[in-house]
């Protein structure tokens, strides 16, 4: 993170869930290119931290500020989670992935033509060719989840958050994900929550450790002892030349 | 002369209330049906039974009456949704039984004999005065508009109203405005097809519409079509055949939705056998 003009910036931000603190004074920046990986336990508030960033929720006290070309809301893009769309509504993939381009229209929006051909090049390039009228529940968990990062890349954001995106790629299909992912961050920061460290280790370029107080950790490397030390206790850790999953080994 | 007068009022009168019917059951039946608020529309049309009881009972038009309480009830019911402060369905659930109680009670309070209230329990197109139709055609052009200017709006905030709240500051707002004309849009069609009736005159055209498109205009437009046609032909078949016109209208409906339903069936393993070869997982590059 040389870049000092980072594309967002938090200072001691705290936030709370009915008055119960979830976040205590962050710092954190992100800048350009940075590949950033959120880790911590269940309940640390790690999406507690994309909501924030999102402008989902007002932090209790701190200051962030995005630099100028970020105000622009179309600058985020956002794979949620939960897939918290109806997969039975009467809509298919193209029409959700345009969705996406909604962040720089204004209340009145049509979608025109380069917003088509726009769909049209994500959907191909994430290898839904041929599913453009599909709706959602004729697709596997693993096309579900590219038609949501097709949304969510669409409008050429600077910073992509994922939150949990393992979580329905099916393995076949997880060396491509995080192969797109890597093929993406040549264009935008992203900052991806996991509590698979053992499969991100391999495509992220640094930690940010999130337990109510966040430890950033500049290094594509880490080890036990530092995540303890971090107050960040995770059961997993891996690094090999292949993404795989393995135990730390016993002493 | 005079029967020619009243064939003609019935013709023009029962094909321009069934057009606004299917026009504005259409959309705002599409919305209902794809949102899945069939039972909160329920708890909003026998609420606003309420109003009418009420509007009886002060003299005041009936149709009044239940539009206030139809649109309150809409939105007491999205506001409570929306901040988590009951569970829904119990809260449909108590208004649908509250709103006919209230109704019961005023309108046993009126003194003399309520001479239409048969017609706003089950409908009657007889009783259907041309200011109702003038309401229906204007609820048609308003709808048509708003759903024509805001449709990707109100398409991703039906679809997927977390995400939505990512990027639109509107969506509160967006969805208490709909589910107000959505209600308003109900009561309107009440004189039509009464407040036992009227609901399946939302849900059954977007359901026929659906078996044949996936697509939410596709759907309105399907809607509005078979919904015509099903009206248009209820009404004739219950004229000739001296049968009330609500139910005769709601039974045609249901008899194209089954008959459409069978057919896509038939051609149904054809379609999916095409459908399954082009699905194959393809690699990301």
């Amino acid at each position: 993170m040389n870049n000092k003009d980072f594309l967002l910036e938090m200072s001691s931000i705290s936030v709370a869930y009915d008055r119960e603190i979830v976040l205590e004074d962050i710092d954190f920046r992100v800048g350009e290119n940075d590949f950033i990986g959120v880790i911590g336990p269940n309940g640390g508030g790690k999406t507690t931290l994309l909501k924030v960033i999102l402008g989902l929720l007002p932090p209790l006290k701190g200051k962030m500020r995005f630099r100028d070309d970020m105000l622009n809301m179309n600058s985020i893009g956002y794979l949620p989670q939960i897939h918290t769309g109806d997969a039975g509504f009467p809509v298919n993939v193209k029409d959700v992935i345009l969705s996406g381009m909604m962040i720089r229209k204004k209340i009145i929006s049509r979608m025109s033509v380069s917003d088509r051909k726009k769909a049209d090049e994500v959907i191909g390039s994430l290898g839904l060719a041929g599913l453009e009228n599909s709706s959602l529940n004729e697709l596997s968990g693993g096309q579900l989840q590219r038609v949501f990062l097709g949304r969510a890349i669409i409008g050429d954001p600077r910073l992509l958050l994922l939150d949990e995106p393992g979580n329905f790629v099916d393995t076949t299909f997880e060396n491509d994900f995080y192969g797109k992912l890597r093929q993406l961050n040549s264009r935008m920061a992203i900052l991806m929550v996991s509590h698979d460290i053992g499969i991100i280790s391999s495509y992220v370029k640094s930690y940010a450790c999130v337990n109510r107080k966040l430890h950033y950790h500049p290094e594509a490397e880490i080890t036990n002892e530092q995540l303890l030390a971090y107050g960040c206790p995770i059961k997993l850790i891996t690094h090999g030349d292949v993404p795989h999953t393995v135990l730390k080994a016993h002493s | 002369m005079q029967a020619d007068l009243l064939q003609y009022d019935f013709i023009v009168k029962g094909l321009l209330g069934a057009l606004f019917a299917s026009i504005t059951a259409g959309i705002a039946g599409t919305y209902i049906v794809a949102r899945r608020m069939v039972f909160l529309s329920g708890g909003i049309t026998h609420a606003s039974f309420g109003g009418i009881g009420i509007g009886y009972f002060a003299g005041v038009n009936p149709v009044a009456g239940a539009a206030l309480f139809g649109v309150l009830s809409a939105l007491g019911i999205e506001y409570l949704s929306v901040n988590h402060k009951m569970r829904e369905d119990s809260a449909i659930g108590i208004l649908w039984a509250f709103g006919m109680a209230t109704g019961i009670i005023f309108i046993y309070l009126t003194p003399g004999y309520a001479p239409n209230l048969m017609s706003y329990l089950f409908g009657s197109i007889l009783t259907v005065t041309d200011a109702d139709i003038a309401a229906l055609g204007i609820m048609s052009l308003v709808l048509i508009i708003y759903f024509g200017a805001f449709y990707r709006t109100i398409l991703y905030i039906s679809f997927d109203e977390s995400y939505a709240r990512t990027y639109s500051p509107y969506v509160n707002i967006f969805k208490y405005f709909t589910t107000a004309l959505v209600a308003l849009t109900i009561v309107l069609n009440i004189r039509m097809a009464g407040v036992v009736l009227v609901l399946s005159l939302f849900t059954i055209p977007p359901n026929i519409a659906m078996i044949f498109t996936r697509v939410y205009s596709r759907i309105i437009l399907w809607s509005v079509l078979s919904g015509f046609a099903g009206t248009a032909a209820g009404y004739i078949i219950s004229y000739y055949a001296g049968i009330p016109v609500g139910a005769t209208i709601i039974f045609t409906l249901v008899i194209i939705w089954s008959t459409a339903r069978m057919i896509s069936r038939f051609s149904g393993s054809l379609r999916m056998k095409a459908h399954l070869t082009k699905k194959n997982n393809l690699p990301i590059n």
